[in-house]
Parts: C-alpha cells; structure tokens; sequence
C-alpha cells in the first residue's frame, strides 16, 4: 500500500515536471503578432515545413483584414497587438484543496451535478493521481483504436496523421474565409482531430470523456471532423460548468467533413465568463464553424446552448454539396445583465434533394441584446431543395432587445423555402398560474424558459440536456423582481 | 378556514369590492352565483394573491392566518387552491413535468423528502383515474392547443394532485358538455371530505346538482347581498337576478 502510494506521488510529481520543459521565458509569449511569432508558434510544435507555409499565407491575408462591422454587437476594437499568441500548457495547480476556491463557484459546479474530482480540475486544484485524465484518456483511447477512430489534439494529428490533415483542413473554412479564418489559422495552438473510419459508428459520445481536457486549449482552437463514408459520430464541446480564462479574445475554427451516408452530431454547450453585471471582464468569442455535406446522403446536425460570454459572434453553417444531403441548426442563445450574442446559421444548398432546418430560440434578459442572423442560399444547382427556418424570441423585462436578421437567397425555383418568426414577453397571468400552483417566480420564469427552449434541449444527447437544463435555470437567477 | 370581513379591493383605481363577508369552515361547500361583471373572479384572484388588484380595506384569515401576509406561492402551498376561469398556456412544459414542479414545491414546503418516480407516476395513475383525465393529454404541453373543456379538466386533475384545504373553483362549469360537467363534479365530490372546503363560482343551477352546496351566495356589485341554502339557487334559476337587483336597488333608496 505504501509502496504504491509513493510510485503514485512520483508519478504525479514527474506529470507536474513535465509541464516545465521549456524554460521558464518561453512558457508565454511576449504580446505582438509578426511572423516571428508564428514560425516560433510553428517551431515549438515541431511543425512540418508545408504546415508553416499554410500558417504565413494566413497571417499575411489577415493583415490586410478589418474586423467586420455588420453585426449587432457593440465594442471596443480589439487591439490584436496587445494579445500573447503561445502560453505552453500549464500543469501547476492554484490551490491545494478545494477550500481554497471561491464558494460561489463551487456551488455552481455543485448545483450543475460536476463531479467532485472534475470540480477540482475546473477550479485548478491539485487533484489525486487516482483521477488522472490522462489515464483515463488512454484507456478510453484504446478503445477507440480497435475500431480506428482517431481522436487526438490538432497537434498529435499534424504529426501522425499529415495525410489526413492536410487533405482537408482548410477545405471547409479556408483562411481567406474571413479575418477570424485567418488569425486563428496564423496563431491557433491546438484543438480537437477526429477521423471516423468507413462504415464505423463511435459508440461513445466523443468529448464528454474529456471535457476537462478540452479546457485551457483556450483562446485559438482548431478543430477538425472527419466522417468517412457509411460513418457516425456524435461530437460533444465545451462545458456547462462557467469557464473563466485570462484572454479576453477567443477565436476558434471548427471544421466538419461528411462524406457518403456519414452523419456528425455537433453539440455545443458554451458558457464562458460573461463579464460582471457592469459587462466588465467578459470573453470575446469570436468563432467559425462549418461543416461540409461532401457525400450524398450525408447529414450534418448541430445543437448549440449559449449562455456565456461578454460578447458571441457565431454562425454554424453548413454547405450542402452531396445530393440528399442533410443539415439541421439547433440552437439556443440566452443573454442576461449586458451580454451581447450575434448568432445564427447558414445553410447553403448546392445539392439536389438537400434539406436544412434551423430552428432558433433567442432569450433576452436584462439589458442584453440577442441577435439571430441567418442565411439561407439556394444555388442554382440545388433541385427540389428545401429549407425550413423558426426563429423565436423571448423577452425578459423591457429593457433588453431581440433582433432577427434573416436573408434568403434562391437561384432554383424548384426550391421551398418558409421562415417563421415570432417573438414573445413571459406574460404576467403566465407567472401568476405558476404562482398559484407553488412556484416562486423565479421558479415559474425558469419553468416556462424551459418551455420555451424544450424543442432545442431535446436535441442535446442525454447526458448534456440535464446539465444544459439546470445551466438555463442559473444564468436566469436574479432576472426577475 | 377562511374569513373574510369588509374586504374591498380595486383594479386601476376603480373599485370591485365593496365590502365582501364570508364565514367559510371545515368541510363545507360554498356557491357563489351572481351576474357578469359582479366581481366574483375579483374576489378569487384577491384571496389567491394577484398582484394587479389592491385590497384596499378589510381582512382575510386562512385557517388563522393573515392572509395577506402571505405570498401567492405561499397561499397555495398552504392549500389554497384556485381553477381558473381561463387557465393560461405555458409551451413547452409538459403536464407531467408541471404536476411534479408544483407537487414537489408543496412537499419541500411542508418538509418533505421527493417523491421518488415510481411513487410519483403511482400518484399519477390515482390521480388521473379519480379525475378521469385522458392519459394522451399528460405529455402535452399545459393547456396548449386545449379545448375549454380539455382546460378544465386539467385544473381538476392539478387540484387532485396538490389536494388543496380550500379550493375555488372559478365557472369551471362554463363551456362544459354534460359528461365533462359530471367528471369535474364526481372529482369534486371524492376529494371532499370534513377537513377540506370548496368553493365554487357558478351560474347554472345544473352543476348545483351533482356538487351539493351547503350554502348560495349571491353577489351583486361587489357585495354578498343575498345569502341561503341550495334552494336559492334554485330559485335564482326559475327568476334570473333581476328581483334580487330590484331588492337591492329598494335597499338603497
Ligand atoms: N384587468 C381589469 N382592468 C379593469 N377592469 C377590470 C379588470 N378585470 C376586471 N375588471 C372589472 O371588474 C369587474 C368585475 O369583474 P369580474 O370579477 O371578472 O366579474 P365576474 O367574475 O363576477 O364576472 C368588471 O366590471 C370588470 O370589467
Ligand atoms: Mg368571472
């Protein structure tokens, strides 16, 4: 037993060394963005020569870019200058046991049923070897093997898998897609590589394993999907646990492949530091996401709960290549206090037979403002196509906005395409019957948002609709009286 | 149970009650009957605690209580129970998920553990046969797309679930079919019992048979001004109201 624990402390103790590698100087970089920086970004991850070439192209493209102004979001310009572009991966732990952190934080994670061992990893204490992630990762990892799906960072994948990677990154979002393209092609230190072989269906949610390690990938993250022919994954991202992270500027690039008959199930629960009640101190997350129907028959599903963030700027797009394809956009975006969410989805039909639905829940509450903005865009090429778009609104108070900006597009008259818009204020007789019935009102407004969002919350995988479920009933707290 | 002495109460400065008493005890069953616009959903929508009407005069006390020191959550935990006139939609929350929210925010209140599920679908299955509720209605959303009819039915079945000390019932008859009126009587009538009381807003005589009152009320201008047993209402239904409004107007002068 002794003997055991201290080959667990050595363990734990060489895992922390680990983290200290580099020396102490480069662990962060100095703030600036120049093409040194990147070919240290590139250099430091021991990237292959094509890799690097790929990553200038985008950085000299992003040079000519300015930050687009049509969104309904009201900031500050970023002063890209200003942000640190690599921070190694930091393994210390803040505090030695959870007595140390902010009660607060840990009633949330107590309150959205975290675990406690995951508790400790999302507040940075030091946790036991027992739990190790890594350890967990490569069990699970193995598993996986068998059947020949890879899973790894964006890193890994450079190295291992370069004919994968290069064959399509950068296939579905190009660098020169947009400016955020760009910066996060120059700049981005890892993320997610997923390649789900022919004929393979992953029998386990991907990701939901490792929410914890997803954590910290932070500010610049990549990722890439890809689902070969006759194959299925469902994808799990991000936390509902409150994310709290020093780089106020998060751009991301997540890319979805779908070849012949293959399905991906996208799943988002997003719920970063939404600043103070003021809006000080919030994420800017800035993101593109985009898969590609390539395949006939393919099926692309995305689910999104937003609830966090100072500021989101995020458009879950499909483009509906195959013939038959298929794309769906779930989403639900709540903004509370001074948050502000400009989101949406774009459908674009190439295809014959393509069909897309979006079906869209925006709740505003406080001073906030909550954006739905949507594409839908027909080509000339997409026969007998149909979209289905349902955009709704929910109002909490009167000082807070909903906007829809829908724009539709059709080159094909053989195409259907209807748009249903509503927008709704919880109504005073609405509370009072939940009153009536023993619900507080905080309770009865909680209940009826749960209403409102329920076609959306049906969609999220079993073990992220409970979590997302109570997520909504906290970011609602002290909205009403 | 209840006692309610001079209560007035106004809705936009405008006066609806104008001194209502009432003596309701233990196990009784109270009709109240009386033209439109007379102010009996005012009194129920007073005593269960919206906040749109100002008690501007009078008290109530609810099994020793003042009432008015309580929130409307609070009343209805405490047993206070009201049908709606026109029970409101809430998309998206299924009866099922609504019964459980509200049962379980009874039983925290009185200091209860949760139900388990099985206990939970158990009551479920009791309650839905004493009330005769059609089972496909349970996983719809509350009230959403109802019939009237379907809408009173499902105040009946939420009135079983949280079985209230004092439940009124606001014209739950009005809009009834015959087989829906004697449904909603026959639950009634197995949930009453000598602890509980009801009341019940009415203006049809017919409902008066199947859930005999112990005592007609009738209210005219915000006033109970006329009270008796069940052949008042009887006598109501032969004559309409308009005798009883010449009584008053005599009163008056
Ligand atoms: N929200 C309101 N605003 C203004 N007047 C109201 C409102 N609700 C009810 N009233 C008035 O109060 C009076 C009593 O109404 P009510 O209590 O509904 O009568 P009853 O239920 O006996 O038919 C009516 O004159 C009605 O017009
Ligand atoms: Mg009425």
């Amino acid at each position: 037993m002794d003997e055991s624990k201290k080959i667990i402390n050595q363990l734990q103790d060489k895992k922390y060394d680990a983290g200290f590698t580099t020396n102490i100087e480069q662990d962060i970089f100095p703030p600036g963005l120049n093409e040194d920086v990147i070919r240290k970004i590139s250099e430091i991850k021991e990237e292959p020569e094509w890799f690097l070439e790929w990553r200038l192209k985008a950085f000299r493209f992003w040079q000519k870019q300015k930050m687009p102004n049509w969104a309904h979001l009201d900031f500050e310009p970023i002063d890209f200058q200003a942000i640190s572009y690599y921070a190694a991966p930091k393994n210390t732990p803040k505090y030695n046991s959870l007595d140390e952190v902010d009660p607060e934080l840990l009633d949330t994670y107590k309150r959205l049923g975290i675990p406690l061992e995951e508790q400790k990893i999302l507040a940075g204490v030091a946790v036991d070897v027992v739990f190790d992630s890594t350890s967990v990762h490569t069990t699970f990892k193995k598993e996986l093997e068998k059947l020949g799906i890879i899973f790894c960072s964006m890193s890994e994948a450079i190295k291992e898998h370069p004919e994968l990677v290069k064959k399509y990154i950068g296939s579905v979002v190009p660098y020169s897609d947009n400016i955020i393209s760009a910066l996060n092609t120059a700049v981005f230190s890892d993320g997610s590589f997923v390649y789900i072989p022919k004929g393979v269906r992953s029998p386990v949610e991907l990701s939901s394993y490792f929410r914890i390690n997803a954590i910290n990938t932070g500010q610049f993250e990549r990722t890439l999907i890809i689902a070969d022919e006759d194959s299925y994954v469902s994808y799990l991202e991000g936390c509902t646990a409150p994310q709290r992270d020093e780089n106020q500027f998060h751009a991301a690039v997540v890319e979805i492949v779908a070849l012949k008959n293959a399905e991906v199930k996208y799943s988002t629960v997003q719920n970063w530091y939404p600043g103070n009640k003021e809006g000080k101190g919030g994420i800017y997350n800035f993101v593109v996401k985009r898969g590609m129907c390539k395949g006939d028959y393919s099926k692309i599903f995305w689910t999104q709960v937003e609830t966090g963030s100072a500021i989101t700027w995020k458009y879950p797009s499909t483009l509906l290549m195959g013939d038959n394809s298929i794309s769906e956009f779930y989403s639900v975006a709540v903004t509370n206090n001074m948050q502000q969410a400009d989101t949406g989805s774009k459908m674009i039909h190439f295809g014959k037979n393509t069909r897309s639905r979006i079906v869209s829940k925006g709740i505003s509450i406080g001073k906030s403002q909550n954006s739905y903005r949507g594409l839908v865009d027909i080509k000339k090429t997409a026969e007998n196509s149909r979209n289905y778009t349902q955009c709704d609104s929910l109002l909490i108070g009167d000082k807070c906005g909903a906007h829809t900006f829908p724009y539709i597009n059709v080159d094909n008259q053989t195409a259907t395409v209807e748009h249903e818009a509503t927008t709704t204020k919880i109504a005073e007789d609405q509370i009072f019957y939940c009153q009536q019935r023993g619900l507080d009102e905080e309770k009865a407004v909680a209940l009826i948002v749960n209403g409102f969002a329920r076609e959306v919350m049906a969609k999220l995988p079993m073990e992220f609709a409970a979590e997302a479920k109570k997520l909504l009933e906290i970011t609602l707290e002290g909205s009403v009286g | 149970m209840l006692k309610i002495r001079n209560l007035h109460a106004t809705i936009e400065n405008k006066e609806i009650l104008r001194g209502i008493n009432l003596d309701i005890n233990h196990g009784e069953v109270h009709a109240i009957m009386g033209p439109n616009g007379s102010g009996k959903s005012t009194l129920s929508a007073v005593l269960a605690g919206r906040e749109i009407y100002k008690v501007t005069k009078g008290e109530v006390l609810f099994d020793g209580k003042n009432l008015f020191d309580l929130s409307p959550e609070e009343r209805a935990r405490e047993g206070l129970f009201l049908a709606f006139q026109y029970p409101v939609e809430i998309p998206g929350v299924s009866i099922v998920n609504f019964l459980k929210t509200a049962l379980e925010e009874k039983r925290k209140h009185l200091g209860l553990e949760p139900m388990s599920p099985s206990e939970f679908l158990k009551m479920m299955r009791e309650k839905k046969e004493l009330v005769e509720f059609d089972s496909k209605l349970e996983n719809r959303a509350v009230n959403a797309g109802f019939s009237g009819g379907e809408k009173k039915k499902n105040e009946i079945l939420q009135m079983a679930f949280l079985d209230p000390k004092l439940a009124i019932l606001d014209e739950t008859d009005s809009g009834l079919d015959i087989d829906a009126l004697r449904i909603v009587a026959n639950g009634v009538n197995k949930l009453k019992n000598e602890n509980n009381s009801f009341v019940v807003i009415t203006h049809y005589q017919r409902l008066l048979d199947y859930i005999v009152p112990d005592f007609v009320h009738v209210v005219f201008n915000g006033r109970i001004v006329k009270s008796g047993d069940k052949n008042l209402a009887l006598e109501l239904e032969e004559k309409g109201y308009d005798w009883i409004k010449k009584e008053v107007d005599e009163l008056n002068n």
